[in-house]
């Protein structure tokens, strides 16, 4: 409704719009890490950085890159140094995300070849590993998205994905890959379906109805591998979903062993990634669950059914979760361990935020925390002055500042956590 | 079509909503609805549109029993309903929300919006709605949002429309546009149910009335031989006096000036551009505007519940621009919410906690940290006698309290103490006609004690009839002055106001 | 009649208490008692589905009893495991009245062992009135700028804290293992990550020694005492606790009444924190004597169930971590008797807060033993 436009009259009057205020945080955020990159990363860069892009056995071998690491650095920082100050003086103009965006990744880039000066490392290994790595996040943060675009907030990820880990294990030692993973799919569907009945049918609150499943699952699952699975070894030895290389595709260099170079999770990941995508917003049912979570009255009186829209979606949910469940245990090491997902739930959670609610939103997210991930795994490798620990709190440090930075900025559904109570 | 209620009962608990209430409505005539808040006309119409099903009695259509078992069977049948709260999804487009239900689509389940835009585009043009299918529900003003829910039952090829409150947020110009819309569709021979509770409008649009009170049918009457104090009786069921009675206009000494007040929304949006005004001593002013065009934010800014971006505001002489809400209210600047569910009130605390919700920290209820209990729990009651909060004790929680009644309790907290200027947003929504003339009364007492007050309302007909000064907002801007002193303010200048044709 | 007296006896009636009702006693007692049966009754049949026989789930059940209240030392037991729930469920009933689900006590536990502990092993001759006050405090201290990380970041950013209470804690598993990896935290002599031992003057003392020497129950019992009746002072006899309270219920009509949220959000986090940050204490000084990697042991998620089940009351909150405490006890017990995986308790537990969060659902199972809700309107 508003015909005056802000930004003619933040100029007039120089006022202070909450986009001015947000580009001088940027500003100082970008001059920091131009500090940082100068400071530490550069003076202490000595010699050149390798980073394998191939490997030998692979069909075209592709050269090392090689970057000088004081140069690289010194020129990162220039450049991070100028993103800053040009946030300061045109601020509140819509580079002002891309610049962030682009002066985080330079840091990165800048950390990267800091850590590995003098050394070599491989490149492509790590963007593998970041890709599996992402699969849990992005099934999870897309168990989220179907969840709470029908306004059920749902923190029991954690518990679905450690379900469907097991139901990987036991079912898939006893009925092999396939029988396992249809199960995982099957028993991460009935914790949704719990879920929806706590939270539609019987109005529990939808946190408490999630942390309270995630105790069940860890709980049970605890209790059956401390019980059974330690006498009975052959239960907890599921068959493994190895990589298959998609044939030419799986060839090209780098992107090949990155993206077509995956086994059935990865693949899946994606697809039902697509598929949510056209679900949500190009079908008709899709257009009903959307309008379940932003305003459910409103559904209800055109007589869409809120509480079986509701089941279906959270139930569909659960089916995801437990597919990323099963990654855990069918598509990386074949046997369940306690607690073995380890919070990734939470993590998918808050990609789904950083998505913005959206399944691609979700993925690239996922693919940014799958990144922190890998990156701390390999660096841990390659020994560098900072403990192992604090890499490994990179991904939870990431969740969290992307949680604070962005959430703000991300309009959840409208309705989301609310129970809908019919009249 | 015709629709017949009969012996139509419905009960909530204890409450008897609908008391065996019959009902006849014929195609090609606007039959209007009177009645109070609460006297039970939103229940009826959702027990025709399907939403509830009611305890006792029977629907006909066209002399055929019809049982419904939710709202999809009310529009099946070719009953829609436009709700007083708009039900649309903001962040959908209009072709979204027409649809919404009953949606074209082609193979694969693919949601064919082309084809619903043709739809949309058709049903414009029959009717002269003018409504962009492509245009976000949160982009349009509401008067156009009130044409998408026509559009959206007008789609489900409905011959039974149910307006309920249509006219509550539009501007008296939009009214005459929406009265011709509704005659349109009269003389297109659909049957129209009108419900209100504004006299004047009923009588203009409606071919046939029936008054409804405490759940009953308590008149019948034809609009052209009925008076507005004979609706009127029958609606509240004793005479009542459109005027408030308050003493003679003599202002005293600026309390409020507030100067080139620049307010922004979360998203940088403009809610209020370099409003200026002031407000004395024993004066009332009243604040104008169709719903979000910044009266909410003004208020908020001037409590100091809402960022100042530019400008200043000075209470008794001293700047408060900067000042917590707190201060402003121990300064003796009163506030009653706009939305006393969301702000005003915690329906899970008890009567005499929400009594004490902004005076717990008083030198009267604290001692160190602690609360003294005794005391609070003695005022309450005070106060709970003195503005009439009917409630069996005070140590009831607030949420079961009926809406006047809480709203009392929130008054009741604002002016029982010293203020000097009270702050009343939307006071009286919602509430039945006695509360409504009780809330009027302590308002003008305040005024003729002394105190400043700002009265923001989206009934027109509520800030004529009390303020001394009335001003009019217009997408943030203070667009019109008008003095209420000197003889009555012409009606139709200030609804011109508020639709922005100023200057 | 005149008008004075008129108006007193109005006041009179204004002022009087309906008698509690009958729903609220089905709240406050039937769902409870139901909740536990059906959880046990559930925990059983999980038994049967693992292949326990029925004499074995017998058993256990019996040793679940007698672990927990079947001797001095199972109380002492109950009780000792009881002390750390009690701590950080009053602390998370705090988050939760003001509208913070604090998912956090575990990482504030962890952080408040390890100060406890530093200080605990730090100050060698230090008289025992000073030094275990300060290891107490230094306990708390730490949980509460922990937890308030989680505050801020809500009051400033908005970013929930469910998310970043998670984090904190992922965050804080990390931090134990390098600070017990450091040479001057770790033990002499040891290359394995435990913590130096607690001077003797910075340890909570043992009180049933004189009885049995093996009775553990340690002075931390008052700290849990006095951590009650603090808890339920400030919720509701202070103005703090009434802006806790308000901004819980409903976050708009407190600043609407001139409350300052950021600033509740921070000081109800940190409150949170620093309770937990003493049930972290508690176990480095009372029990452990030291700390180990993952000496927290799930308390901080146990204390969810705790506050959740004690209704955010800090009366409620003692029961529920009595009963919490005694189960845990119980189940050590029956693991040893039955050989039934302590995880079990695991199992009851969250099942008897599902019944508890979700009073419709008791009600659904058990329709006879309430009375029949009235039907609501709107």
């Amino acid at each position: 409704m508003a015909a005056v436009s802000t930004t003619d009259l933040a100029s007039a009057d120089k006022l202070e719009t909450h986009k001015t205020r947000q580009a001088r945080i940027y500003g100082f955020v970008l001059i920091g890490l131009a500090a940082l990159v100068a400071i530490v990363f550069a003076l202490e860069s000595a010699g050149e950085a390798t980073f394998r892009l191939s490997h030998p056995r692979d069909t075209w071998v592709v050269p090392n890159l090689v970057v000088p690491a004081a140069p690289f650095n010194f020129l990162a920082a220039a450049v991070l140094a100028l993103l800053g100050v040009r946030q300061f003086m045109r601020g509140g103009s819509k580079w002002s995300m891309i610049s962030i965006a682009a002066g985080c990744a330079i840091a990165v880039a800048a950390f990267l070849v800091w850590a590995t000066a003098g050394k070599s490392f491989s490149l492509t290994g790590m963007l593998s590993a970041t890709v599996v790595a992402a699969v849990p996040i992005a099934l999870g943060g897309l168990a989220g998205v179907l969840s709470e675009r029908v306004a059920v907030v749902n923190i029991a990820i954690e518990g679905m994905l450690l379900a469907g880990a097991f139901t990987g294990a036991l079912m898939g030692s006893l009925l092999g890959g396939w029988g396992g993973l249809l199960c995982a799919v099957i028993v991460g569907g009935m914790f949704g379906f719990i879920l929806a009945a706590l939270v539609v049918t019987y109005r529990m609150d939808q946190i408490i109805a999630g942390v309270v499943i995630n105790l069940f699952v860890l709980g049970v699952t605890s209790y059956v591998s401390s019980q059974v699975f330690s006498e009975y070894r052959a239960l907890n030895n599921a068959p493994v979903f190895r990589a298959w290389k998609i044939p030419f595709l799986g060839d090209i260099p780098v992107i090949g062993s990155v993206l077509f170079n995956q086994n059935l999770f990865v693949y899946g990941a994606v697809i039902l990634v697509c598929v949510a995508t056209y679900y949500l917003f190009h079908t008709r049912y899709g257009l009903r669950a959307r309008s379940v979570g932003e305003h459910p009255r409103a559904a209800d009186t055109l007589g869409i059914n809120v509480y079986s829209t509701r089941y279906i979606n959270v139930t569909l949910a659960g089916m995801v979760a437990g597919f990323g469940g099963a990654w855990f245990t069918l598509g990386s090491v074949g046997r369940f361990d306690e607690n073995m997902t380890g919070g990734l739930g939470y993590i998918g959670l808050a990609a789904m935020i950083f998505g913005r609610w959206h399944p691609v939103g979700a993925l690239m997210a996922a693919l940014i925390f799958g990144f922190a991930d890998s990156l701390q795994q390999k660096l841990a490798i390659v020994r560098t002055p900072i403990p192992s620990e604090f890499l490994a709190m990179a991904p939870y440090i990431a969740t969290i500042v992307v949680v604070a930075g962005f959430v703000g900025r991300s309009r959840p559904p409208a309705a989301d956590g609310k129970p809908y109570v019919k009249e | 079509m015709d629709v017949e209620l009969r012996g139509i009962t419905k009960r909530f608990g204890p409450v008897t909503a609908n008391d065996d209430v019959n009902l006849t409505i014929r195609a090609g005539e606007v039959l209007g609805l009177l009645g109070e808040n609460g006297a039970g006309k939103s229940t009826m119409m959702n027990i025709l549109s399907g939403l509830y099903s009611p305890d006792e009695g029977q629907i006909l259509i066209d002399g055929k029993p019809v049982d419904f078992e939710g709202p999809g069977d009310g529009i099946a049948a070719g009953i829609g309903m436009v709700h007083q709260h708009f039900m649309l999804v903001p962040v959908f487009t209009v072709a979204e929300n027409v649809i919404l239900g009953v949606e074209p689509t082609g193979r694969f389940d693919y949601l064919d919006l082309a084809t619903a835009r043709k739809q949309v585009r058709d049903i414009n043009e029959k009717y002269g709605l003018q409504v962009d299918p492509d245009a976000l529900i949160e982009d349009l003003p509401v008067g156009i949002q009130q044409r998408v829910e026509i559009l959206k039952v007008l789609f489900r090829s409905a011959e039974v429309l149910i307006l309920d409150e249509p006219t509550a947020v539009l501007t008296p110009q939009e009214v005459e546009e929406f009265f011709g819309i509704v005659k349109s569709l009269r003389d297109a021979g659909k049957a129209i149910v009108f419900i209100t509770h504004k006299l004047h409008e009923i009588i203009e649009i409606a071919d046939r009335i029936n008054v409804l009170r405490g759940g009953r049918i308590t008149g019948e009457g034809d609009p052209k031989t009925l008076t507005e104090n004979q609706l009127a009786e029958m609606m509240v069921g004793r005479p009542v006096s459109f005027d408030v009675k308050k003493g003679p206009f003599d202002p005293k000494e600026t309390l409020l000036e507030v100067k080139n007040l620049v307010v922004l929304r979360e998203n940088d949006e403009i809610a209020v551009n370099h409003a200026s005004f002031h407000v004395r001593s024993g004066e009332v002013v009243g604040i104008a505007g169709v719903q979000g065009n910044g009266q909410s934010a003004l208020i908020e800014a001037v409590t100091g519940l809402h960022h100042v971006t530019a400008g200043s505001i000075s209470f008794l002489g001293k700047d408060i621009t900067n000042a917590s809400a707190r201060e402003r209210h121990r300064m003796g600047m009163a506030h009653i919410p706009e939305d006393r569910h969301k702000s005003g009130m915690i329906s899970n605390f008890t009567i005499y906690e929400n009594m004490v919700l902004n005076t717990y920290y008083d030198d009267r209820f604290s001692n160190g940290p602690n609360i003294k209990w005794p005391e609070v729990l003695k005022t309450a009651a005070q106060y709970a006698i003195d503005f009439d909060v009917r409630t069996p004790s005070v140590y009831l929680k607030a949420g079961n309290l009926s809406g006047g009644n809480q709203q009392k309790m929130v008054v009741a907290r604002e002016l029982e103490r010293e203020t000097k200027l009270v702050i009343a947003a939307q006071p009286t929504r919602g509430l039945d006609v006695g509360s409504i003339e009780y809330i009027h009364s302590r308002l003008m007492d305040a005024r003729d004690e002394g105190d400043g007050v700002i009265i923001v309302s989206s009934e027109l007909d509520e800030i004529m009839s009390l303020s001394d000064r009335i001003l009019v907002m217009f997408e943030g801007r203070i667009v019109a002055e008008f003095d209420a002193t000197a003889g009555p303010v012409d009606k139709n200048a200030v609804g011109l106001a508020m639709a922005g044709a100023h200057e | 009649m005149t008008d004075t007296s008129n108006r007193d006896t109005l006041t009179a009636k204004l002022l009087q208490r309906a008698a509690p009702g009958r729903a609220e006693f089905e709240d406050l007692v039937i769902v409870p008692i139901f909740a536990v049966i059906v959880a046990l009754i559930v925990g059983a049949l999980v038994m049967l589905a693992t292949a326990v026989d029925i004499q074995t789930i017998g058993r256990s059940y019996l040793a679940l009893l007698q672990g927990s209240v079947g001797s001095i030392n199972s109380l002492s037991e109950t009780l000792t495991s009881a002390i750390p729930l009690v701590l950080a469920g009053l602390g998370l009933a705090l988050g939760f009245r003001a509208g913070l689900f604090n998912i956090g006590a575990e990482g504030q536990i962890i952080v408040g062992g390890i100060a406890a502990v530093i200080v605990g092993f730090s100050f060698p001759g230090m008289p025992w009135i000073i030094h275990l006050p300060l290891a107490l405090l230094a306990g708390a201290v730490a949980g509460g700028l922990y937890a308030s990380i989680a505050g801020w970041l809500r009051a400033a950013t908005g970013a929930h804290e469910v998310i970043s209470t998670i984090m904190l804690n992922l965050i804080s598993y990390r931090l134990l293992d390098y600070m017990l990896g450091l040479t001057w935290m770790q033990r002499e002599g040891r290359s394995d990550p435990v913590s130096k031992s607690v001077v003797p003057s910075a340890e909570l003392p043992r009180l049933l020694t004189d009885i049995d020497p093996n009775l553990r129950l340690h002075a931390g019992i008052f700290v849990m005492i006095g951590a009650v009746i603090l808890v339920y002072w400030l919720l509701f006899k202070t103005k703090t606790g009434f802006e806790f309270r308000a901004s819980g219920e409903n976050p708009d009509a407190a600043r609407y009444a001139g409350m300052r949220a950021s600033l509740i959000i921070v000081l109800a986090m940190a409150t949170a924190g620093a309770l937990a940050g003493l049930a972290g204490a508690n176990q480095v000084l009372g029990v452990l004597e030291r700390a180990t990697p993952g000496f927290s042991a799930g308390i901080g998620f146990d204390a969810i169930s705790v506050a959740l089940l004690g209704r955010s009351h800090p009366i409620g909150v003692l029961f529920a971590g009595l009963l919490f405490g005694a189960l845990e006890a119980g189940g050590r017990q029956m693991q040893v008797d039955a050989g039934v995986s302590i995880d079990l308790i695991g199992i009851i537990q969250a099942l008897i807060i599902v019944f508890i969060a979700a009073p419709l659902l008791v009600r659904a199972i058990f329709p006879w033993g309430f009375r029949k809700p009235a039907e609501r309107k709107e």
